[in-house]
């Protein structure tokens, strides 16, 4: 028997508006309100928001944070100066192989925030709490159920934010990408997302969360579900846990290399000595499919160097035609040629880099 | 949406109606809303004979593909090309935008199928 879904603390605004909802890691979440395709054009052209509180907010605290974070995670988040600065990257288990991408946020060298994927939250966890015992950091690890997260997301999200919420927009206006404010206790603003739009994802207390997304609602930002999350995401290039990568997959089998520091050599974090020893060889490409059709997960593909496999595919509702992510044989490049088995038949397709849509606009490939 | 009465419906969710000697057939309106916005419809092969049941092409949603099937025996005759360009008219007018069309090896079959009171019923 499976448990009940939980819910977050914006699942009475989703019912209320319609939606349909799917289970996603063990959470009831909205696969869509309406048209997903409306949904998805909302965030390129305009502004839409996400409920992403089934994400975890973790605090790390204590005078030993900066150590165990250099330990525990695949980047090196001494490059993080100032507060408010954020970084993404992954932890990975000994083998090399991802337990999860994340995003940790500094504030000062003893309050740190790691925020990581709802289906992974439990074992992500566990994991901190294990290496944190066993390398004797003096840390404080608390997982944060008491906040919900809202991704506001699209060329108009700010001003949006800032309409409803003017308080925020003086600590919130000059953030860079990738770093965040916090603008009142326990919340945050973040120039962050997982769209390749502008935007924020907002922190905040569970019990204003619902006030908050009725107000962006009321100020014409679209709700958006999971379906419009995902083709948004895959358009800007970003991974999926557990669709991407696993705890099978190294970084540099996911395109994740950048999100990989080896500069100090002092630093050992957990995985090192299996990408430095054992690195798996592989490109992790886009496909654009040349002929009509839609390539998904798990399609074959083949290629003059050898055969791949797609990891995420979709139509593109903003380039027209169905574009994907593939993990390949190395020596693969964009602009080679490949064909993607779709129903017994292989269709022509273009490997490329990634991503696809940038700010609303599609990203040309030669 | 009511569904119309002039036709008949599997319990997969298609829609058959007579044109003449041959039948028409698309997806019901509960269909294309569980998929949501369609963004393929195709793979069917004119000139292709079929058992009752057996799959005649596809409808493909922004997150998943779903086959179709034929509800009679008989020969494809004809594909809704209007569809390869916009699949969204299966979900604009699921009851106009038929995807193939069939010439049935016998045209009683249609009579097993079920009514629209049957397809409510079934799908309810």
């Amino acid at each position: 028997m499976s448990a009940p879904l939980k819910r977050t603390a914006l699942a009475e605004e989703h019912l209320a508006a319609g939606a349909r909802m799917v289970d996603f890691g063990g959470w009831e979440m909205p696969l869509a309100y309406g048209s997903q395709l409306e949904e998805h054009h909302a965030v390129r052209q305009s502004a839409g928001m996400f409920d992403v509180s089934h994400m975890l907010n973790v605090d790390v605290s204590g005078a030993g944070s900066r150590d165990f974070l250099r330990r525990l995670i695949a980047n090196d988040v001494d490059r993080l100066a100032a507060s408010g600065k954020a970084l993404y990257s992954c932890m990975l288990n000994p083998e090399g192989g991802v337990i999860d991408d994340l995003i940790v946020y500094f504030f000062t060298p003893e309050r740190w925030r790691v925020v990581v994927n709802a289906a992974t939250a439990d074992k992500d966890v566990a994991w901190m709490r294990r290496v944190a015992a066993s390398g004797g950091f003096d840390v404080a690890i608390a997982p944060r159920r008491d906040l919900a997260m809202i991704a506001v997301q699209g060329p108009e999200a700010r001003e949006r934010v800032w309409a409803v919420r003017p308080a925020w927009r003086a600590a919130s206006e000059a953030l860079a990408p990738f770093s965040a404010a916090q603008v009142a206790d326990d919340t945050l603003v973040a120039r962050t997302g997982y769209t390749g739009e502008d935007g924020f994802e907002i922190v905040l207390p569970a019990a204003q969360a619902p006030a908050l997304w009725r107000e962006l609602a009321a100020a014409g930002v679209r709700p958006c579900g999971l379906g419009a999350r995902d083709t948004l995401r895959l358009e800007a290039g970003m991974n999926l846990y557990g669709q991407d990568m696993d705890e099978l997959i190294q970084p540099g089998e996911a395109g994740l290399s950048w999100t990989v520091s080896l500069k100090d050599p002092q630093r050992r974090f957990i995985g090192r000595d299996a990408l430095e020893r054992h690195a798996v060889p592989a490109a992790f490409l886009g496909l654009k499919l040349l002929e009509r059709g839609v390539m998904r997960a798990h399609m074959a593909v083949r290629t003059a160097q050898g055969d791949g496999e797609i990891t995420s595919g979709t139509m593109s509702p903003t380039l027209g035609v169905s574009v994907g992510f593939a993990r390949l044989p190395a020596g693969v490049r964009p602009g080679d040629a490949a064909q993607v088995e779709i129903r017994g038949k292989w269709v022509p397709a273009q490997v490329c880099k990634l991503p696809f849509v940038r700010h609303g606009k599609a990203v040309e490939h030669s | 949406m009511s569904l119309p009465t002039d036709r008949k419906y599997t319990a997969s969710h298609e829609w058959i109606k007579a044109e003449g000697d041959v039948f028409a057939v698309g997806i019901t309106d509960n269909a294309q809303d569980q998929l949501g916005d369609l963004v393929f419809v195709g793979d069917v092969n004119v000139g292709a004979r079929l058992a009752a049941g057996e799959t005649a092409g596809v409808v493909e949603s922004v997150k998943a593909a779903s086959d179709i099937y034929a509800p009679v025996a008989g020969e494809i005759v004809a594909f809704n090309e209007e569809l390869e360009a916009n699949p969204a008219l299966v979900n604009e007018s699921p009851y106009t935008a038929w995807i193939f069309k069939i010439k049935p090896d016998n045209a009683a079959d249609l009579d097993g199928l079920l009514d629209a009171a049957g397809y409510q019923a079934a799908s309810a």
